[in-house]
């Protein structure tokens, strides 16, 4: 399989996965139970998760490892866990798309915050991603996924963690709100902080993910786009949840996020993914956009 | 400045450890706990909560505020005698069952205590029963709910009618809050309000404890 930086370099636009976490809970997810209890008790869902994404035509599928960090896992006293939970992660998908899919493994905020505003030293909150992320890499993942984050020197501790290994490349992506003067993350970071600090961490892919519907995030990929010369990796939520009928629907149809998708394509959006909400129709429609873009373009 | 304005540009500047000298200096002057509390640490806390509230300060601001709030009431506390602890009403919070996802519920909980609310936390991932039965073992005439999933927002609803059932919904006030919640979901399920964050959640929960 060719390097996933190289495609990018030559301007090759890669789809990537939708949401996980919301598949697993329609499949049952007990309450008082993480995602991440299925890599140890179901990994045949996950495997079943990854073929619908490989099958609508993601190259990138994401590992059920969002919080499956020691700090995150204590919460479930799962904490000794943390190479099991990581590691049949990434051999479930890995036997699904073999050499067809890049396996990215998926690396969350650990829910705690840094010194002086929580209680974690830099140098724990290091440890506890160099573990997780050297759990994900002996298990065979092609690719590190540093997601959601809001706190800039948490996710440059998890990048910096990453980039401790072999040469594996390392997406990280943030989470923004609008506000009135700007985008910025829960905790005041803006797209340009984001980039330089991301990027002098090691990151090789940055972006977007989460909080957002496409139309937010498109704003957000020409922002990005402004400062940096580094591909970028956009997984928006399928809009932001509305109520219908009594029920709780994410309004953004597969076909109106792929109508949006073109305009990432035209801000020069190197992978595009989806996260909350939404599905494999969603990724399947995003492939047909990306298609057609390349075939224009070659 | 007076001593009381300087604890609360100390609150705003969440300097945990010039609150701790000034909250000394202002019990040796024999100033009143209660008016430390009310004209110091809380007056610097509704600063930081307006500023928030504005996007004028972040996430960060807020936290180190409620640590300069915790060393305060550390201090302050043993003061009060037992049940004279100036409170402002009890409320119970948590995020619901299903659901972990906590930030959010615990900056609510966080301002909650900087308005001088008393919280009973229960974490995340908490069953129906055990908010009623929490706030009625406990007193509270408040249930705060949190969830971001759009999976578990239905537990909200349990809540309450579980509380119309048992007859004490009236009694017990509910307000939620979370990302994909709206105003309109909170009528839907018949919730007593909807704290678009955790300033506007504070707010709320004062016209909901004066009953306007």
């Amino acid at each position: 399989m060719k390097s996933l930086l190289g495609r990018l370099s030559d301007n090759e636009v890669l789809v990537a996965d939708g949401a996980i976490g919301t598949m697993i809970m329609e499949r049952g997810l007990a309450s008082g139970k993480p995602p991440e209890s299925f890599n140890l008790e179901q990994p045949a869902v996950l495997e079943e998760i990854a073929r619908e994404y490989l099958d609508a035509g993601a190259q990138i599928i994401q590992t059920n490892t969002f919080g499956a960090s020691r700090l995150k896992l204590a919460q479930y006293s799962l904490e000794g866990k943390v190479d099991q939970i990581n590691r049949n992660a990434v051999l479930a998908v890995k036997k699904v798309v073999g050499d067809r899919a890049y396996v990215s493994g998926s690396c969350g905020p650990t829910g705690k915050f840094l010194k002086p505003y929580g209680d974690v030293e830099t140098a724990e909150m290091f440890e506890v991603f160099r573990e997780q992320i050297g759990a994900l890499i002996s298990a065979g993942a092609d690719v590190i996924c540093i997601e959601t984050m809001s706190d800039l020197n948490e996710a440059a501790c998890a990048v910096k963690a990453a980039k401790e290994f072999k040469s594996i490349p390392v997406m990280a992506t943030m989470t923004f709100n609008r506000i009135p003067r700007g985008f910025y993350t829960i905790m005041g970071v803006t797209i340009e902080e984001s980039l330089r600090g991301l990027e002098a961490a090691g990151a090789d892919v940055v972006g977007s993910n989460c909080g957002n519907g496409i139309e937010n995030m498109i704003s957000i990929a020409r922002e990005y786009k402004k400062f940096t010369r580094r591909p970028i990796i956009i997984q928006s939520n399928a809009g932001i949840p509305e109520l219908k009928d009594g029920r709780v629907i994410y309004p953004e149809t597969p076909h109106f996020i792929a109508e949006k998708a073109k305009e990432l394509l035209t801000a020069g959006v190197g992978i595009i993914g989806g996260c909350c909400g939404t599905t494999p129709e969603h990724i399947r429609a995003i492939r047909k956009v990306v298609d057609a873009h390349q075939h224009s373009t070659v | 400045m007076d001593l009381l304005e300087q604890i609360a540009v100390a609150m705003q500047r969440g300097d945990s450890d010039t609150i701790g000298q000034l909250l000394r200096q202002a019990l040796d002057n024999e100033l009143a706990p209660k008016d430390i509390l009310d004209n110091g640490l809380i007056a610097g806390m509704n600063v930081i909560g307006d500023r928030y509230k504005k996007h004028e300060i972040f996430l960060p601001e807020v936290l180190l505020a409620a640590k300069a709030m915790h060393v305060g009431m550390d201090i302050l506390k043993p003061l009060f005698l037992k049940d004279e602890v100036p409170s402002r009403g009890r409320v119970v919070i948590g995020t619901v069952q299903g659901d972990i996802h906590d930030i959010g519920k615990n900056l609510v909980a966080i301002m909650l205590r900087g308005a001088g609310f008393e919280v009973i936390d229960l974490g995340n991932d908490v069953a129906p029963n055990k908010f009623i039965d929490t706030a009625v073992e406990r007193n509270a005439k408040i249930i705060g709910m949190s969830a971001l999933l759009t999976t578990t927002m239905p537990v909200m609803k349990k809540v309450i009618e579980q509380l119309k059932e048992k007859g004490l919904n009236g009694r017990i006030k509910t307000i939620i809050g979370g990302a994909p919640l709206s105003g309109e979901f909170a009528e839907h399920i018949g919730a007593d309000a909807y704290g678009y964050d955790s300033v506007q959640a504070v707010d709320c929960i004062k016209k909901l404890v004066s009953g306007s």
